[in-house]
């Protein structure tokens, strides 16, 4: 069964040391036992509030972190920091940010073309520019922009030139990390059809992160929930957004405010109270349990682990 | 007759650049009535907050407004001195600003920059000040206020302290509150708390509400009108759901189609095509022609006059004088 997914992490974990006082250094559990797959040309979506290590997972799977533990598995093949090198040639980031994530000094060209130089994917210069213009033009930038420099452009523009340079060494797997957040509501759209559009050709799968839930829930396939370090729920993403079964997602869904007036009107809305727990300082049990009107002591003594509630929905509580 | 708190009339807001002058409102024109919440949606670049920092001129240094009038209860603000203007910030206006981490001073307390608003605005002083400073947090949720007082900005997570914001703002109970993205820096469920927060708030205190945002599901759930603003010009107003449900501007049309909501999960989005407006740049006709999959030859050379579509709605587009030509002459037949 193993061999059909692209990706498999199997508990993910990743701590930061931070000093407290001048010899105490503890821990920060970012990212604290996560398991997930993904399916070729799979979308899976993440989504969480700040702080909770969504970006972090996405950047331990690069091993732009070296992780705590856990195992991350990509196409058959476990990444370390041995193999990483060659298995960044089939998965590739897009970073949320298109202002910081270029070099402002150098060329579309260059920056574009970095990825075949790092792989030597090409035989020759003229090779070179023909695939460097093939991928500007698949995503819909003009050739006459090769030469210029990144301030050039527009927010939305640069994050093509991002997601250029991502599809340069062809890969089969992209974590895109906030890709649109940065971006007008107007060009959201465009890069979000984009995205779906070089799943559909290409046949990539993503990691799609994010915080706005309604693009995740536009873009992705399955979804999974995340608070403080831990996924709380795992689904199929109509499902999970139709009959959603975690506290916290409940909560998460409700809040998100719709941009239909007579909807708004009639929703309830299940303000959760107080704010997310500083992950230095962890409640026992499960993590949501300080903020959750359905909390036992059970939630306090023991982390719930995620079960199978039929249908690959996985939900990680005691109550529900 | 309508109790009007607030009514802008045809602003022009100018800024002087190296690059030559930005005209950043355009001829913005709005009412405001007494404890409405007007929302007011547009892209980065429309002039949405430019509009709001006119109100309370508080414009950068090389920023200035041409002309036009904002009638506050029937006086013209514009024409105020400083000194009066700075009774009027606060008292009769507040603003809270998007940014809760840089809005507040690091280096004072947060009951020391309450009392400096009460203080400045009422008769209130020392422990009555301090007094009304516990009052105020406690009225907008924040939990042991006595203790909080004493604290400084950076001991509060980013929730809190958009209610100190508020808290602020609210001291000296105005009768207009600007809100300028309170909610986009927030997390979901903390903006929720704060959406909530303000509904209550305006419930009890009965003030008017001008909402500055980008984000439509935002404006769906908070405001009774809207305002949509694009490249410094407002292109349609109504009531929420005369927006929402009857948008007869192409640029409303086009933002309601982009954006991913209950109705279109399955479908492929429809984008606008092209990028956000060059205010240095500006169209000699409608601003949004170089975007708009409808333009006509007079949109480029034109601009569109604001038409009453229904009593509750104004939208400024040549499509819809289009459309009226054709059924008048429909009906002419």
């Amino acid at each position: 069964m193993t061999e059909k997914y692209l990706l498999e992490v199997k508990n993910l974990k990743q701590y930061f040391p931070v000093r407290v006082g001048t010899f105490k250094t503890i821990p920060l559990k970012a990212v604290d036992d996560v398991s997930f797959a993904i399916k070729p040309g799979e979308t899976l979506g993440l989504v969480g509030e700040s702080g909770c290590g969504k970006t972090t997972v996405g950047r331990s799977i690069m091993r732009l972190y070296e992780p705590t533990g856990g195992q991350v598995i990509f196409d058959g093949e476990e990444v370390n920091k041995k193999s990483i090198q060659k298995l960044r040639q089939g998965m590739q980031m897009v970073f949320q940010d298109p202002y910081s994530s270029l070099n402002p000094r150098m060329t579309v060209e260059d920056i574009i073309g970095e990825p075949l130089d790092v792989h030597k994917l090409y035989e020759n210069k003229a090779e070179r520019r023909e695939k460097i213009l093939g991928l500007m033009e698949l995503v819909g930038l003009n050739a006459e922009h090769a030469s210029r420099y990144a301030h050039e452009f527009s927010g939305g523009q640069r994050q093509r030139i991002g997601i250029a340079r991502a599809l340069a060494v062809n890969p089969k797997f992209i974590v895109c990390d906030e890709p649109v957040s940065a971006l007008d509501v107007s060009i959201q759209a465009q890069v979000v059809n984009m995205f779906e559009d070089l799943k559909d050709k290409l046949g990539v799968s993503y990691l799609f992160i994010a915080h706005d839930l309604l693009v995740v829930h536009h873009i992705s396939d399955r979804i999974a929930v995340m608070y403080l370090g831990k996924i709380v729920e795992i689904a199929d993403a109509d499902d999970l957004n139709n009959d959603p079964q975690h506290p916290y997602t409940l909560s998460l869904l409700s809040a998100v405010p719709i941009p239909d007036p007579i909807k708004a009107r009639q929703k309830q809305r299940i303000v959760l109270e107080g704010d997310v727990p500083s992950p230095l300082n962890m409640p026992t049990g499960c993590p949501f349990r300080t903020r959750c009107r359905y909390a036992t002591e059970q939630c306090a003594a023991e982390c719930p682990q995620l079960t199978d509630r039929g249908n690959g929905h996985f939900v990680a509580c005691w109550n529900k | 007759m309508t109790d009007y708190v607030l009514q802008v009339k045809d602003l022009h807001t100018e800024f002087t650049t190296d690059n030559g002058t930005v005209k950043a409102v355009n001829g913005v024109s709005f009412n405001l009535e007494k404890g409405k919440v007007l929302g007011i949606v547009g892209e980065s670049g429309s002039g949405k907050s430019v509009t709001a920092y006119s109100i309370m001129q508080i414009l950068a240094g090389n920023g200035n407004i041409a002309s036009g009038e904002v009638l506050f209860k029937g006086e013209d603000i514009t024409k105020f001195s400083e000194a009066q203007m700075a009774s009027f910030r606060g008292r009769c206006c507040s603003i809270i600003f998007q940014d809760p981490m840089t809005s507040l001073n690091p280096v004072y307390t947060i009951g020391n920059q309450l009392e400096e608003a009460i203080t400045l605005h009422t008769d209130k002083r020392g422990k009555d000040a301090t007094a009304r400073a516990i009052e105020m947090l406690e009225l907008v949720g924040v939990n042991e206020p006595t203790k909080r007082v004493k604290q400084y900005p950076h001991e509060l997570s980013g929730g809190m302290r958009q209610r100190v914001m508020i808290a602020m703002a609210l001291a000296c109970e105005p009768d207009i509150l600007i809100a300028d993205e309170p909610t986009t820096a927030l997390d979901v469920t903390i903006q929720a708390q704060i959406l909530e927060l303000m509904q209550d708030l305006q419930k009890k205190l009965g003030m008017a509400i001008i909402m500055v945002t980008h984000d439509l599901g935002v404006i769906a759930e908070m405001c009774d009108e809207i305002i949509v603003m694009y490249g410094g010009r407002v292109c349609e107003r109504g009531t929420a759901d005369e927006i929402f449900y009857n948008p007869c501007h192409e640029y409303t049309k086009g933002l309601l189609r982009s954006i991913p909501g209950v109705h279109n999960m399955k479908e492929r989005l429809i984008p606008i095509a092209g990028t956000p407006i060059n205010v240095l740049n500006m169209p000699k006709g409608c601003a949004f022609c170089p975007r708009c999959d409808a333009a006509m030859k007079v949109c480029l050379t034109e601009m569109p006059e604001e038409l009453l579509i229904n009593e509750n709605h104004k939208a400024s587009c040549w499509q819809n004088v289009k459309k009226m030509m054709m059924e008048g002459g429909a009906a002419n037949d």
